[in-house]
């Protein structure tokens, strides 16, 4: 057992070590852009004295490497900082809106996911029959249209033509689950049509690859049908390359849904960053990015993990 | 008479096969082949690779691995014929009526579940057992196959368990379901052989207290004596003599038959030690990084020029560490290595290029060793270029040279390594080896891959080829039948320590210490009732288990 904690533990440290050198990243991409935060706030009106002050109170006077301690040292303990155009306090802000990129794309996950593997798994069990192609088919075209225009055509189609859920996907504390549940029927649908194809074909070709093990011939001389090998056999094999790319699939569910977000005019995540890039908002951008890169990096990490669990030689040693 | 337990009538199996260069198109590999089992029975199919022994096996079952088809004939098992039957009796009767235990169980069992779970699977699924019942049979069977603790060994996964083990393991799988009929392939040719008499006694002993018939497919024909009542021996998809053990080991009638029990033609006369050694191995202690536990023992051995030394062992011995150290792969921790009168650096980076040159290495699996989209000329040209920096129509005629030299000739020299077979393969990588004109070659089991005719050959032009270049050779193989044929000195290799040392007429006569008795006694042997007798006058137990 020692063996399989200290890759957990090892796994984890690169995670946080990782996460610490995206965080400098993002803070120096910030610092090097050209152009003043206090001139953008001012404006080029403003007198040099106002210039002054402001970068004053902004703390932009100081060395970088400070401002960047300053920033982190918040960011771990859960301030990050206030928003120059609207003096919010980010943290809240933030706070709301990441709840409802989380609430959307939890409920894609949950459509999407298990979508995703039932369909491989039956590509598998047909394999080059017309399920495997009817599946291969619809989900690649899925993928290849851009998910915008998706989003368009099913507004049209379901919003417009046959009003079965709303089109706009405005949600509030004071609707119930179902309400909201209705409220981003839409764009969840569409983000599963987007995911699903890179998921299912991953499923499909990692057992597909596992299909190819003596193991596999031993089980089909067992007599068991073809579910049976695939789910009893084939699947606990396949786990660690089916994790990663579903993983790769959540994170980009939360980071990844700005088009959507703003194609549904949803109170999520990548709204508020759209709008406070344009307003050349450092802060609010900055706590973004910081936390696309958390999740990206967490998910990536628990499929890394689940890839060392899944591997029977590293969790019954000899 | 009553119905016999398995009849195969006119058999015909065919497959697709895509050459290179060529469309694919449909072959046959089996023509036609007949043959019964009575209830009780054992069968041996014997043949070398390409006699579709195995294809035949699995046609009991209405199997075709990959592209196969069975495209004629007749399988009756219990009086059904299954070829012409639907797809829901032929599950009914693979895992229950017939099973089948695979050349190598380590592959075959699957890594991500318990044994116990894999065992009881058929037999559960068919209804045989129930899930309790199925398990306390299991554990008789672990316990009568000679499993130690088996109550406890199907709770472990596949990886937790040896070679040996395993391959009993699935022998229990096959026996679980109580079938009729079970399909032997190749059940002990991935063990060494010392592992291989106790799981070749279990099988035999579970056959017999079972009742249950069974089908026995090796290339050994020493193996398949012990076990079998008839022996079918094939050839390229055809029957060439079917008959009792009896009349086949002792009366062969065909050629190929005759040819086949009397393998190993091989005489070569010890040669006497010169006065100096080309290699000399110095108390070589070596152990891998990062583990805390020498696998080689203060070894010390000696190879003179134009001689062969043969290193012998069973797997986990250390003879292929020490072809590690002597090349250099692994720098040892303690020992130097004495190679044509100068130290070797026993780091790779700090040898030189005519070190790299006059110390060449063939290995065990020919196909891997060669680029596949390099074609022979440029295989055996490289060395030529990069030690003798020979070009044009030089570098062509040497290569010429060499394939004759190999015996394969010009024609070879735009061939693509998919087109050799095996034994070809391993010819091209011995040119590509003298190519460099070495002092010496370590063959790494160079002949474990191919059957024992090819093997022959290759022996034999390896000896030839010692005698026109005076090359000396280190031989690591584990087959004693091998090292008997071209060694002039021997060290048998024992848990990393060098067991016994000589020349080859010493180390092969009595006295023997324990380990090398049981080495030397395990070798099957073409004879009727050979196996009951080492059983009786073993005096260790072999390490894989």
């Amino acid at each position: 057992m020692p063996q399989i904690l200290k890759l957990l533990a090892q796994r984890i440290a690169l995670g946080l070590i990782l996460l610490f050198l995206v965080s400098a990243l993002i803070f120096a991409g910030t610092v090097i852009l050209p152009g003043d935060v206090a001139q953008s706030i001012l404006g080029q009106s403003a007198t040099p004295e106002a210039l002054a002050n402001l970068r004053k109170d902004l703390g932009l006077n100081e060395p970088a490497l400070q401002r960047y301690f300053n920033w982190l040292g918040g960011a771990i303990t859960g301030d990050l900082g206030t928003s120059l155009t609207s003096g919010a306090d980010i943290t809240e802000s933030i706070g709301k809106r990441l709840s409802n990129t989380l609430f959307l794309a939890f409920w894609a996950a949950v459509v999407a996911v298990p979508l995703a593997i039932f369909l491989g798994l039956l590509a598998v069990r047909f394999k080059d029959r017309w399920p495997d192609k009817a599946i291969s088919a619809v989900t690649l075209a899925s993928i290849s249209i851009p998910e915008f225009l998706i989003g368009y055509v099913l507004m049209y189609l379901i919003a417009v033509k046959m009003r079965w859920f709303p089109s706009v996907a405005m949600i509030n504390d004071s609707m119930t689950l179902g309400e909201k549940l209705s409220s981003i029927a839409l764009p969840v649908a569409v983000l599963t049509l987007v995911v699903l194809a890179h998921m299912m074909r991953m499923t499909r070709a990692a057992i597909l690859n596992v299909m190819q093990s003596a193991y596999i011939e031993t089980a089909e001389l067992k007599g068991l049908n073809g579910f049976q090998v695939i789910y009893r056999h084939a699947f606990p094999n396949a786990i660690a390359p089916i994790v990663n790319v579903v993983m790769l699939n959540l994170a980009y569910l939360v980071v990844g849904v700005v088009v959507i977000e703003v194609v549904f005019v949803y109170p999520g995540m990548g709204q508020y960053l759209v709008d406070h890039v344009s307003k050349r908002d450092v802060p609010v951008v900055q706590a973004c990015g910081l936390i696309f890169a958390a999740v990206y990096i967490g998910l990536n990490m628990i499929a890394d993990l689940v890839a060392i669990l899944s591997n029977p030689r590293l969790r019954h040693p000899k | 008479m009553s119905e016999p337990l398995l009849k195969v009538r006119g058999l015909k199996i065919g497959a697709t096969v895509y050459p290179p260069g060529e469309k694919p198109h449909d072959i046959e590999i089996v023509h036609g082949v007949d043959f019964e089992l009575a209830k009780g029975k054992v069968l041996g199919l014997i043949g070398e690779s390409g006699a579709g022994k195995s294809t035949i096996g699995l046609a009991s079952m209405a199997y075709g691995r990959g592209g196969v088809k069975i495209t004629g004939g007749e399988v009756w098992v219990n009086g059904r014929e299954i070829l012409s039957a639907g797809v829901g009796d032929i599950r009914k009767l693979r895992g229950a009526e017939v099973t089948y235990v695979s050349q190598s169980a380590a592959a075959s069992f699957n890594p991500a579940k318990k044994i116990m779970d894999q065992v009881v699977e058929a037999a559960v699924e068919q209804k045989k057992f129930s899930r309790k019942d199925a398990e306390e049979r299991a554990r008789v069977l672990f316990a009568k196959l000679g499993l130690p603790d088996p109550d406890n060994i199907g709770d472990r996964f596949p990886h937790q368990v040896s070679g040996g083990q395993l391959q009993r393991c699935m022998t229990a799988l096959a026996l679980c379901p109580e079938p009729d009929l079970v399909v032997f392939d190749e059940p002990t040719t991935a063990l060494d052989v010392t592992t291989q008499i106790d799981v070749l006694m279990a099988i035999k002993e579970a056959i017999r207290d079972t009742g249950v018939a069974a089908l026995y497919i090796t290339h050994d024909l020493a193996v398949v004596a012990q076990v079998s009542d008839d022996i079918m021996v094939l050839k390229m998809g055809n029957t060439v003599e079917y008959g009792s053990v009896d009349q086949i080991i002792n009366a062969p009638q065909e050629e190929y038959t005759k040819a086949l029990v009397s393998v190993r033609s091989i005489e070569h006369e010890e040669k006497a030690p010169t006065a100096e050694p080309v290699l000399s191995v110095r108390n070589i202690t070596a152990r891998y990084q990062g583990t805390k536990f020498d696998v080689l023992h203060g070894v010390n051995v000696d190879l003179y020029p134009g001689q062969t030394l043969a290193v012998v062992g069973e797997s986990g011995s250390g003879k292929s560490t020490l072809a590690r150290v002597i090349t250099g792969l692994l720098p040892p921790r303690e020992g130097e290595i004495e190679f044509a009168g100068r130290t070797l650096s026993n780091d790779l980076a700090g040898r030189s290029r005519e070190d790299l040159r006059e110390l060449q290495m063939i290995y065990q699996m020919a196909d891997v060793a060669m680029n596949p989209r390099q074609t022979v000329g440029t295989i055996i040209g490289r060395p030529l270029e990069f030690y003798f920096g020979m070009r044009g129509a030089e570098k062509k005629k040497r290569i010429i040279e060499l394939l004759d030299e190999i015996e394969l000739g010009e024609k070879f020299i735009d061939r693509y390594p998919a087109e050799l077979s095996g034994g070809q393969k391993q010819r091209v990588c011995i040119a590509r080896s003298l190519a460099a004109k070495p002092k010496m070659i370590i063959c790494d089991e160079v002949t474990s891959a191919l059957d024992p005719l090819v093997a022959d050959g290759i022996l034999k032009l390896l000896l030839d080829l010692q005698k026109i270049e005076d090359v000396a050779y280190l031989f690591i193989t584990h087959d004693l039948a091998t090292v008997r044929a071209i060694s002039d000195n021997i060290a048998v290799m024992y848990q990393g320590k060098v067991q016994r040392y000589g020349g080859k007429s010493k180390v092969l006569s009595p006295p023997f210490d324990d380990y090398t008795d049981l080495l030397l006694s395990s070798v099957p042997e073409m004879r009727l009732g050979w196996l009951e007798e080492v059983i009786a006058n073993r005096k260790m137990e072999s390490a894989g288990n």
